[in-house]
């Protein structure tokens, strides 16, 4: 089996060839510290100086705005962790939502733990937040409302001109971790009243290891890294000159190409969903059905579990995912899935496939064909799908 | 992460299917939790295991400990069968990552329940054979 078909592109992406070309130079010729004196270093500095713009420009933000982090992770514990900070004295309670990326979910827990109150928002049978349920969880006391832009594993896009007007209203602070978003459909942080946002590089064909956090230029935050003046002193470390100029570059090349590629993913996700819930009876897809990141599929298959389908799949070169206990290390399935309602038997069989540009026709008729042949195989040998079969026999 | 027997026990499962009017059936585990056995055995007059088979739910060490555990038992008399414990079946995959042990105590003790339900059916004892749990995950949450 030569062929491979990486449909994990939520999980990672490969570095676009024009990325790693950019960044190149950045490694073994101008190498210079950004915050060095010499003319030597003026390149580096002129490289994330062009970058900021870049990124700013994309989101609709002021190049002040944009501070390059070590990834989406570090970013959304940034905005969250410095916000409770900086507007303690005004409250202490924070509202989320229960399908947010554990780099949000385990920083309110750490949180909560410190004394602030979090306010965990449930999601419909789509996993589309309750703006009535938003506004009802607001108190005089709270200071900051973080949702996420679009889940990475569902891919249900949350409203958020609407919680942005919400949060504007009442003078809360939004936050949005746009991670799954950012180059794959449009944003724009003025129309959507977003005040802090988190975005990853490695998610849009750009290098792991570096992302940004944009902050309204009217917040003032303390840093998250000590230890020098980079970043207008929010943000220490040398700059990772190289990750900040294919992020860039990445940017460029997801703002340019977004509509041509959303068009072409949107078309093979269709089909990929269309296919299989044509052929495989007891699934359905979880997420919503048009309001989706334009390149996520994810289906749950009753009678069966999510590991052993990824093994089989892998087995024929396809790279997936799944909210199953047995993916994600612990006894339970994945938090999205329990949170849009599914019981746990079913959370267990589910299957994520992230399209990307390069994902052919082929390679989804393929993939198609071969979920039908390992979901029959795989229930020919579970008790569940024998003890249901009989039950309709009766 | 598994070990190539793993992987051959779970590519290639071993006794798969059911066995009609079986002598003793032995369900165990929990949907929430992720996996479910069914143990199906035949056992002649002297109480030897003449067939196994098997049907589970669940990930790649559960299917693969199933596989395995139905090749160590069949042949066996049920006093040897007893002898088949978790550690023996996860040796004989040449070991299995340390979260997915629990899949080899979920083999053990449906082999266990199949004898089990043997044992009733034919008002018989089986020494040393306890009754199993319904569902081994209630005691291993409160242990962790």
């Amino acid at each position: 089996m030569s062929r491979l078909i990486y449909l994990d592109n939520a999980a990672t992406t490969a570095v676009h060839p024009e990325v790693f070309e950019a960044m190149k130079p950045y490694f073994m010729e101008c190498y210079g510290n950004p915050s060095s004196v010499y003319g030597f270093a003026a390149g580096s500095k002129k490289a994330v100086e062009d970058a900021r713009e870049t990124v700013a420009k994309f989101i609709g933000a002021r190049a002040s705005e944009i501070y390059f982090t070590g990834g989406g992770s570090e970013s959304d514990n940034w905005a969250i962790k410095a916000v409770a900070e900086a507007r303690k004295d005004k409250g202490n309670h924070i509202i989320t939502s229960k399908i947010e990326h554990h780099a949000v979910l385990h920083t309110c827990e750490y949180l909560e733990k410190q004394g602030f109150e979090v306010t965990y928002l449930d999601v419909d049978e789509d996993g589309v937040i309750r703006l009535e349920e938003l506004k009802a969880a607001i108190r005089p006391t709270t200071i900051l409302i973080s949702v996420m832009f679009a889940n990475n594993e569902i891919g249900t896009i949350e409203p958020m001109k609407e919680i942005g007007e919400i949060a504007r209203e009442h003078g809360i602070l939004f936050h949005t971790d746009a991670v799954q978003a950012y180059g794959h459909i449009p944003i724009d942080v003025e129309e959507l009243h977003i005040d802090l946002l988190s975005a990853s590089g490695h998610k849009i064909n750009g290098p792991k290891g570096v992302g940004i956090m944009y902050l309204r230029n009217s917040v003032k935050l303390g840093s998250f890294i000590h230890g020098g003046a980079q970043e207008r002193n929010r943000r220490a470390g040398t700059h990772n000159v190289p990750g900040i100029v294919g992020f860039a570059k990445a940017t460029e090349i997801g703002a340019k190409t977004m509509e041509e590629r959303a068009a072409h993913e949107i078309a093979l996700r269709d089909r990929l969903i269309e296919g299989i819930l044509d052929r495989v009876p007891h699934a359905r897809l979880n997420g919503h059905r048009t309001e989706r990141l334009p390149n996520n599929v994810n289906i749950s298959f009753e009678f069966i579990e999510g590991e052993s389908l990824l093994i089989l799949l892998d087995q024929q070169g396809v790279c997936a995912s799944s909210g199953s206990a047995c993916t994600s290390g612990s006894l339970d399935p994945s938090h999205v899935l329990l949170a849009i309602g599914l019981p746990h038997e079913k959370a267990h069989g589910s299957l994520r496939l992230t399209l990307s540009h390069e994902t052919t026709r082929e390679d989804v008729d393929f993939v198609v064909e071969q979920v039908e042949k390992i979901v029959a195989r795989l229930r020919s040998m579970s008790p569940l799908y024998d003890d249901y079969c009989k039950n309709v026999q009766k | 992460m598994y070990s190539e027997k793993v992987m051959d026990h779970f590519s290639n499962p071993r006794n798969v299917g059911e066995i009609e009017n079986a002598s003793g059936v032995g369900t165990v585990g929990n949907a929430k939790c992720g996996d479910i056995m069914r143990i199906f055995l035949d056992i002649d007059e002297n109480q030897v295991i003449r067939d196994c088979k098997f049907k589970t739910f669940g990930c790649g060490a559960a299917v693969a400990t199933s596989s395995m555990a139905t090749e160590m038992v069949m042949g066996k008399t049920v006093q040897e069968a007893l002898e088949v414990t978790n550690v023996a079946v996860m040796e004989a995959l040449d070991g299995l990552p340390p979260v997915k042990v629990h899949c080899s105590l979920l083999a053990e003790e449906a082999i266990h329940a199949a004898l089990w339900d043997y044992a009733e059916k034919n008002h018989i004892q089986i020494e040393g054979l306890k009754k199993p749990k319904a569902d081994i995950h209630d005691e291993e949450e409160v242990g962790e």
